[in-house]
Formats: C-alpha cells, sequence, structure tokens
C-alpha cells in the first residue's frame, strides 16, 4: 500500500509476457515513466501471462487459473499498470467475467479489475501527467491498438503527452484505428489475412511519411515491425513508453543491431 | 447451399489472390463504411437510439412466444396465412405447395436472406417452377449462378466491368452496340427485362425487415423497388423470414428502420420502405389475392436459449462487415455459408454446426469494430468466444492447438519455470538472430515469415534486468 512516509502509491508492473520475453526495455521505460509520476514500482515474480491465449482459443479453465493467479500476485498493490491496452483489457475488462457472480472470486477480480490501468492512461487520467523525460525530435505516427481503443478509451492520452515533447511532430496516418492484423493466435493461425491486413497498414506508414511507428502493445508493434523490416522500409517501430521516457538506446524493434 | 466454411482457409487464400475481388472489396472503405460515418454524424441521438433498439429487441426476445402469438393472430384477422417451419425442408415445402396449389409457373422474388438459408430457389427449380430474382444484385448472382458475398449488397464481390460482361451474354437479344456504362444503363437494362417478369409472374415471394406484431403486419425496405412489383403485381405473395423478425408495434419497427438504413448505407431511410398486411381487400385497387408468411425457425429457439441469445437481435445491416478488417481482406465467399462477417461468424455455427462453420469464429482478431458499429450493440467478440469455448469444451479444437495450449498453459501456472524458459528462449533466439534483428524464417511460424519478418528478442527478461536493478539498489543501500 501506499508509502506513509513518502505518500507515494505502489504500482504493481504487469510486465506482459510479450515485454519480458522479447524487449524488456519497454519494461524499463515503463518504470521509468512510473516513477517520474511520483510512485514505487514493484514487479511480482509470481506473475506470468494475463491468460489471454488460453481465454481466446476457448479454455476458460486454464484463463481462469491465471486470472487468479495474477490477482493473488498483486494484492497489496494500490495499482496495477500494463504497458499493453490488450493484456489491461485482460486484466481489467475480461477477469471479472471469468468468475461466477456473486462470488467471492468474483468481488476479488472487480475489485483488482478498478485498480488496473493501461501505462499511458494510468500516466494521464490518474497521475494528471502533462510532460515526460523524453526528449526526440522528429516525426511520428501512433497506430491505435484495438483493445486499448475500444475496450479502454485510449486515443488522447498517448497523443496528449507525445505532443509534450518539443520538437516531436505527431502525424495521424490514415485508418489508425483499423486492427494491423496481430490478434495473437489469429496471426499464426490465419497467417495469410494476417498478412494481407499488415500489407495495409504498412501502406498507411509509409504514405504518413514519418520516422518512427509508434503503439503502446508490443504484440501489433512486432507484427508491424515485421514486416516494414520485410519491405525494407527505413521507418522505425518503437513502443509508445521508449519516446515518453527516452530509452532510445536499443535499437528499434526488429530493427539490426549494428545499425543505430 | 453446400457449406464450404471448412475450407475457410483455402478460401481467403484464393480470394486474397483474386484481383478482380480486390479491387471490388477496395470500394468498401469510401463506400458504405463512409456513408454510415456521415449518416451518423448527422443524428446526434444516434447512439441512444442503439440503446433504445438493443432494449427492444431484448424485450422482444424474452417474450417472443407472445409476440409471436399476437403476430399470428393479427395476420390471420387480415386474412392472411401463416406456416410454421422447423426447418429449412419444413420452409421450402410450404412454400412450394403455395406455388402448386396456385398453379404457378413464374414466380418473382425479392431479396430475401431466409431463402438463400434455406436454398429455396433450387427446391422450386427442382420442382419445374421458373424462378426470377428481382433485385438488381440478386438478379446477377443468379445470372452468374452464384451466393450472395454480402447480405445488402449481394453482389459487392464484383467489378462493375464483370456485369457488364454478364449483361452483354445473358441479353443477347439486345442490340451489341448499346452504352452499358453508367450504374443507371445496367439498372436500365434490368428493368425492361425484370418489367415483363412482374407482369408475368403467378407468385411473388419477398423477405421481411420486420413483422409487427401489433398489426399482423411484415415490412421490407428496398432501394429499387422491385419488391413492391413483387408482391403487388403476382396473384399471391409469399413471405419467407424468420421468428426473430417480429417487433410489438408500429412505433417499435419506425424506432429499429431509423438505425437500420443509416448503419446500412447511410441513407435516412430507404428509396422505399413497404408495409403489407394480408391480401388485397375489397375495394383496394390492387394487391395479391392471397397472402402467405413462412416463419422459419431453423435453430434460432435453440440459439435463443443460449449465451448466444443476443445474436438474435440482429437487424442484418451489415455494417459489421463493412468494417470488419478480415472481411474486407477476403469478402463474403470465403466465409462458405449464407451469412459472411462478424455476423456469419456467431449465425452460421448455429445453423451449420461448429465442426463445419468451427473456422469463422475463430477467423477474428477481436479488433472489435463490428460491435462498436452494430446498431443493436450486439457483443459479437463475446459470441465468437462462446463458440471458441463450445469448441474447445467439445473436444473441436484442433489437436496441435490443443496441445500447445494446454504445455503453455501448464508452464505459465509455475511462475519459476515460466521465467527460466522466457530466460532460456529468449537468450537462444538472441544468439540464433545474430545481428540482424529479426527472423527472415522461422520453424515454427513459417506461416508468420512468410510475410513477415519475426522481430529478435533482446535476449535478457526484463525480470531479468529487474532482478539485477534491485541487487544493485540493495547494494547501494547497504554501503552506504
Amino acid at each position: 500500500m501506499t508509502d506513509p512516509a513518502s505518500n507515494r502509491p505502489r504500482v504493481g508492473l504487469f510486465v506482459t509476457c510479450l515485454v519480458d520475453m522479447f524487449r524488456p526495455s519497454v519494461g524499463m521505460a515503463a518504470v521509468k515513466l512510473i516513477e517520474h509520476a511520483g510512485c514505487d514500482v514493484v514487479v511480482p515474480r509470481a506473475q506470468t501471462c494475463c491468460g489471454q491465449p488460453a481465454y481466446n482459443s476457448g479454455d476458460r479453465p486454464d484463463a481462469k487459473a491465471l486470472a487468479l493467479q495474477t490477482i493473488a500476485a498483486f494484492e497489496g498493490c494500490d495499482y496495477v499498470v500494463a504497458p499493453s491496452g490488450s493484456c489491461a483489457g485482460m486484466l481489467k475488462a475480461h477477469y471479472p467475467r471469468l468468475m461466477d457472480e456473486g462470488s467471492n472470486d468474483h468481488a476479488r477480480a472487480a475489485d483488482f479489475s478498478e485498480r488496473v490501468h493501461e501505462l499511458v492512461a494510468f500516466l494521464v487520467d490518474v497521475r494528471g501527467l502533462t510532460s515526460v523525460p523524453g526528449n526526440f525530435t522528429g516525426k511520428v505516427t501512433y497506430h491505435d491498438s484495438c483493445s486499448g481503443l475500444r475496450e479502454l478509451g485510449i486515443k488522447t492520452q498517448p497523443r496528449r503527452l507525445l505532443t509534450s515533447i518539443k520538437g516531436l511532430e505527431l502525424k495521424e496516418m490514415a485508418d489508425s484505428e483499423i486492427c494491423c492484423g496481430f490478434g495473437g493466435a489469429f496471426s499464426v493461425k490465419f497467417p495469410d489475412i494476417s498478412n494481407a491486413m499488415v500489407e495495409k497498414k504498412s501502406a498507411n506508414i509509409a504514405a504518413a511519411d514519418v520516422d518512427v511507428i509508434l503503439a503502446g502493445d508490443l504484440g501489433c508493434l512486432m507484427n508491424m515491425a515485421g514486416k516494414l523490416k520485410r519491405q525494407e522500409s527505413s521507418t522505425a517501430c518503437r513502443h509508445v513508453a521508449e519516446i515518453l521516457a527516452g530509452e532510445l538506446d536499443d535499437p528499434p524493434i526488429a530493427a539490426a543491431l549494428d545499425k543505430r | 447451399m453446400q457449406p464450404t466454411a471448412h475450407d475457410f482457409k483455402s478460401n481467403a487464400r484464393a480470394a486474397l489472390g483474386d484481383k478482380q475481388l480486390q479491387d471490388a472489396l477496395s470500394g468498401l472503405p469510401g463506400g458504405l463504411v463512409a456513408q454510415r460515418a456521415a449518416a451518423r454524424a448527422r443524428l446526434p441521438e444516434f447512439d441512444g437510439l442503439r440503446d433504445y433498439g438493443r432494449d427492444l429487441r431484448n424485450h422482444t426476445l424474452e417474450h417472443l412466444d407472445v409476440y409471436l402469438e399476437r403476430y399470428e393472430t393479427a395476420v390471420k384477422g387480415a386474412g392472411g396465412h401463416v406456416h410454421w417451419a422447423a426447418n429449412g425442408d419444413e420452409a421450402c415445402a410450404a412454400i412450394l405447395r403455395i406455388c402448386q396449389d396456385a398453379g404457378a409457373r413464374l414466380v418473382t422474388k425479392g431479396k430475401s436472406m431466409v431463402s438463400e438459408e434455406i436454398g429455396l430457389n433450387a427446391r422450386l427449380e427442382g420442382a419445374g417452377l421458373e424462378v426470377v430474382e428481382t433485385d438488381l444484385g440478386e438478379y446477377i448472382l443468379q445470372i452468374r449462378h452464384e451466393t450472395p458475398s454480402h447480405i445488402i449488397a449481394p453482389a459487392i464481390h464484383l467489378t462493375q466491368g464483370q456485369v457488364e460482361a454478364d449483361f452483354r451474354r445473358e441479353h443477347a437479344h439486345l442490340p451489341a452496340g448499346r452504352r452499358l456504362v453508367d450504374p443507371a444503363e445496367l439498372v436500365d437494362e434490368a428493368r425492361q427485362i425484370l418489367r415483363e417478369k412482374f407482369i408475368e409472374a403467378d407468385v411473388g415471394i419477398t423477405g421481411a425487415n420486420f413483422l409487427i406484431a401489433e398489426t399482423g403486419s411484415s415490412i421490407i425496405v428496398t432501394n429499387e423497388g422491385n419488391g413492391d412489383l413483387t408482391q403487388s403485381l403476382a396473384r399471391v405473395h409469399i413471405v419467407i423470414t424468420s421468428i426473430d423478425k417480429v417487433v410489438p408495434t408500429l412505433d417499435d419497427a419506425s424506432a429499429l428502420l431509423r438505425l437500420l438504413a443509416r448503419s446500412a448505407t447511410g441513407q435516412e431511410i430507404t428509396s422505399y420502405t413497404t408495409f403489407s398486411t394480408g391480401p388485397r381487400r375489397d375495394g383496394d385497387p390492387d394487391g395479391p389475392e392471397a397472402y402467405h408468411v413462412v416463419l422459419l425457425d431453423n435453430g434460432r429457439t435453440e440459439l435463443l436459449g443460449s449465451e448466444f441469445r443476443e445474436v438474435l437481435r440482429c437487424i442484418r445491416c451489415g455494417a459489421c462487415m463493412n468494417h470488419c478488417p478480415v472481411y474486407n481482406a477476403v469478402g463474403g465467399h470465403a466465409y462458405g455459408w449464407v451469412y459472411p462477417g462478424p455476423i456469419g461468424a456467431v449465425l452460421n455455427p448455429g445453423f451449420i454446426g461448429i465442426k463445419e462453420a468451427g473456422n469463422l469464429p475463430n477467423a477474428s482478431t477481436f479488433c472489435g469494430r463490428c460491435e462498436a458499429v452494430c446498431p443493436m450493440r450486439i457483443p459479437l467478440p463475446k459470441l465468437m468466444r462462446h463458440w471458441r469455448e463450445r469448441e474447445f469444451a467439445g473436444g473441436d479444437t484442433p489437436f496441435t492447438t490443443r496441445m500447445a495450449l494446454k504445455s503453455w498453459a501448464a508452464l505459465a501456472r509455475r511462475p519459476w519455470a515460466y521465467h527460466l524458459l522466457a530466460r532460456l528462449t529468449s537468450r537462444a533466439m538472441r544468439v540464433a538472430s545474430g545481428r540482424s534483428g529479426a527472423f527472415r524464417w522461422l520453424p515454427f511460424a513459417t506461416g508468420w515469415t512468410g510475410g513477415r519478418d519475426f522481430p529478435a528478442p533482446q535476449g535478457r527478461t526484463f525480470q531479468e534486468l529487474w532482478a539485477a536493478r534491485q541487487k544493485q539498489a540493495a547494494s547501494k543501500r547497504s554501503a552506504r
């Protein structure tokens, strides 16, 4: 709970499995931003995955078990923050639906749900952040990931923080609200359709003529970055937290290591 | 219609490689999607009206038995007949009997998806009747021997050039040098051909957008007026529709009509909204001698009593498919049965079984755009997920998927093992990718790497970085 001495709220970081395994620098950027917003960060070891692969494949029992595991792992946190609209949406909107209404588990999931926020929405809506540590000069565009946009209403928050960075020019691309074609297991089960969808996305990115394409979800970013790389595009692909935190030492997603 | 939903993946692949289809589909965002957005912007209470429509439909479904009986009584009171059909076979048999009793040879038809659902045309033609589709899109499909690829714009998968070629081939008796460039010219030509059929027809069959319990009326909405001619010029009018179309009152129907046209085509109201109540009365200048309604169940009662009830709120506007990125990529035929797009992904498994249609509710990224535009606020992604749950619980999920899921879940429920494997995988993939930053090919993701690279991990997990940071902080504290 909130440290009475410092009056800093205790934020549990839900890392997300993709950030943990593929791009931990996004997690470090998230920590920096949450601390910048006047909070203490804890990272429970008992967290793994939010359970979406099971939930969206129809495996409710496993999804429920993972939900209960996650809820238990974050007990004692004032807030639970995830650098992903998709995972935050699962924690916030879907965990209560996994539990039988009226049950003790349902009450726990509902209480947990109230404490869950997507990273950028947390910074803006809960902590009232108006400026960020990052500085960046160049043109960027922002892709609205589906769950963040439609489940959590994240639209203006990242744009507000991005435009607070001097030298950063935010350009809107066409169809920023249309799915990139990732969809978790969808991209594996229906790779042809997924590929056709990300092709439309990459055409819109190209037409926006920017240096960096940003988004709040690593799944979508890996999909878009993979496509851009295959097309030998020079547009870099990064999680929005990296720019906001000014954590740009690591090469962009899918970029070669020696190419800085 | 023989379903090919089990072949969805290969259907989709073929559709993606079909240049003409892709050209035809590319008109959707600037067409129906943009038109709906404009219509919505012009009506400030649009979203409030959606809430109203949702509640109204929920109420009707809650008391469906009552409203259907009321409807039947009202139809009979107006001199019409009601035929209840448990399935497509019964519905076709009832319609055929009515046609035969009327001594019919020629049947004209307005647009009806329910008639597609029951395979009506084939059944009637099999019995020696001539059936003519009078909706322009449906007429085009009939001469091409195709099925609709969209529920309100059935020929949306075709380009104008294809239609022109079909007309020149089919209407060989017309002058070869005639102009067929503007859509208006195509419509004119179809009108000339169809006019004769309207006059000669013995039976006219239409669908219904709504049925009104209070008055026993059926409503059709069209932009061509073909439905009016179909139902008023023939001696017998048959309405083929389903039990979920009933609404309590005329006022209720009006509220839903305000949502329907806006959601479908972006119109305030369609060019024609036609109410039919019973056959011609004494003193009426025109109208059919007999009026029949065939009410199809075909699995709807089962949906009503299941976790899929909300899908029965659907008013068939097509907004979900217009806005679906998967539908936009592959078109409607890939879905392999009558109803395409998100609504089809929820309805079709109910009608043809999850074993046949299992691909459909899986072929969604759950992007949620369908639910966001649905005038009846049907939670389509949630309902698709319910089908996946049925599939999983029934053992119909493919074995490899099931095994992969189960092993992954077992791991995810053991954090220490999970973190260990995450570390090893991250490290191994980082080493295997060299300095390239991505894989051009990955053994377990060849579908993915066929069209795009797979980004390589940075090499260490966040849990590792975090543990190192905590350790550093602790040693700093103890040094102090």
